[in-house]
C-alpha cells in the first residue's frame, strides 16, 4: 500500500507535526511526525517513507515504510517495507518483512481466533 | 584527523562498489549442525525466548513463533554502524563509544533468553564491542541457554562475503549476502561489511570463558560453528 488516493482515508502530510492521541474510523496515512498514540481499531495505518511516528499503534493492519518507535498491535497484519525502521514490540496475526527492513523488538504472532480453538502464543 | 564517515568506512569492503550486482542477491544454503542442536531444544519445549541478532528475517520469525516460542530481533551489526555512537577521543578522532552502544542495545532483563543466535556477528563487529557484547549476552541468557555463533577460519580471506542467515528447516540455513548503505552515501551505494578479524580456537574459548561449555563443529566452508552453553 503506497500513498492513498483521494477519498480513501485521512492523510497527514510530511510537513505536519502532531503531538497527542489520534483515533479514527477510517484508514490513515502518516507521512509526517506523530508523537503520542494512534488507535484505528478496524482500519489500516500506513507510515509513509517520510513518516516518523513515536507512538504506540493499534489498528487492523499496519504498513511501515518510514520510522516508528513504539509498540505495534495489529489485529490482522503488519508489513515492514524495505525502508522501515521499527523500534518496539509487534503483536499481530501475520507479518511480512521486506529485505532491508530493520526491527528491534519482540514479535508476538497471535493465532487467528476461531481456528481450531487456538489461543494467542 | 579522520572523520566519522572515514571511520565507519573501514567496516566496509572497498572492493564492493557493485551497484549493478546488488540487484541480484547472492543466496546459498548450508546444513548447520549447531542449528540442528538448537532445533532439538526448540522442538522439545514450548515458550522459549529466542534472540536473533542477525538482519531482521521474516523466515526466522515464522520459524520460531510457529513452534510456539517468543522471538526477539536485534540487528546488532547494523546498530553498531550508527554514526551517533562515535565520539571524539582526546586527539579528536572519532571512536566508537562502547558504553553508549550497550546503553542503547541489548537492553533486556537478566536471564531472559533460552537461545541466542549470534550468527557471524563477532567476526564483523568492531573489536572494542566484541567482549562487552559477549559479556552482556552472558547476563541476558538463562543458565543452560544456548548460543550459536559462526567464526571464519584462516582460509576465509579478508574479502569473505558477509551473510545473513534464514532458518529454512531444523538444520538448514539459507545464506544471503548482507549489504548496507554506509552513512552519508546514496542508497544505491550498498556495500558489504568487511571481515574484521579471524579468531583461532583459543581466542574463541577465551571469549566464552564465563560460559559453562563450548562445542565446535567443523565444516567444509571455512566456517567453524560454535555452540556455547551458558
Amino acid at each position: 500500500m503506497d500513498a492513498p488516493q483521494t477519498g480513501e482515508g485521512a492523510h497527514i502530510g510530511k510537513s505536519v507535526v502532531i503531538k497527542g492521541e489520534l483515533s479514527g474510523s477510517e484508514d490513515l496515512y502518516v507521512d509526517g511526525n506523530v508523537e503520542g498514540k494512534i488507535e484505528l481499531r478496524n482500519h489500516s495505518l500506513t507510515v509513509g517513507p517520510n513518516g516518523n511516528v513515536k507512538a504506540n499503534v493499534s489498528a487492523k493492519s499496519v504498513v511501515i515504510q518510514g520510522k516508528l518507535d513504539g509498540t505495534v498491535n495489529a489485529s490482522e497484519r503488519v508489513e515492514l517495507r524495505k525502508s522501515a525502521v521499527v523500534n518496539g514490540d509487534v503483536t499481530t496475526q501475520r507479518i511480512a518483512i521486506e529485505e532491508g527492513a530493520f526491527l528491534k523488538g519482540k514479535v508476538d504472532i497471535q493465532k487467528e481466533v476461531g481456528k481450531a480453538g487456538t489461543t494467542s502464543l | 584527523m579522520a572523520t566519522v564517515s572515514d571511520n565507519v568506512m573501514k567496516f566496509f569492503r572497498s572492493s564492493s562498489n557493485q551497484t549493478a550486482e546488488s540487484a541480484v542477491p547472492h543466496k546459498l544454503t548450508r546444513r548447520s549442525s549447531g542449528m540442528g542442536e538448537i532445533s532439538r531444544l526448540l522442538n522439545s519445549q514450548e515458550g522459549l525466548c529466542v534472540l536473533d541478532m542477525g538482519a531482521t528475517s521474516a523466515n526466522n520469525i515464522r520459524f520460531f513463533t510457529g513452534k510456539g516460542h517468543k522471538n526477539y530481533s536485534e540487528d546488532l551489526l547494523r546498530s553498531s554502524l550508527d554514526p551517533g555512537l562515535r565520539t571524539p577521543d582526546i586527539t579528536g578522532n572519532p571512536v566508537l563509544n562502547s558504553k553508549k552502544f550497550l546503553e542503547e542495545n541489548l537492553v533486556y532483563a537478566n536471564a531472559q533468553f533460552d537461545v541466542v543466535l549470534c550468527w557471524n556477528l563477532p567476526d564483523y563487529l568492531e573489536e572494542s564491542l566484541v567482549k562487552p557484547t559477549i559479556d552482556r549476552l552472558w547476563s541476558v541468557m538463562k543458565p543452560g541457554g544456548y548460543l550459536l555463533a559462526f567464526f571464519h577460519t584462516r582460509d576465509a580471506g579478508p574479502d569473505s562475503i558477509c551473510y545473513r542467515y534464514h532458518v529454512t528447516d531444523s538444520d538448514m540455513l539459507e545464506m544471503q549476502e548482507v549489504k548496507f548503505t554506509p552513512p552519508g552515501r546514496p542508497a544505491s551505494e550498498k556495500q558489504s561489511p568487511r571481515l574484521q578479524r579471524v579468531f583461532n580456537n583459543r581466542h574463541i574459548e577465551n571469549l566464552f570463558r564465563d560460559f559453562a561449555s563450548i562445542k565446535f563443529f567443523l565444516t567444509r566452508d571455512a566456517i567453524r560453528e560454535v555452540l556455547v552453553v551458558r
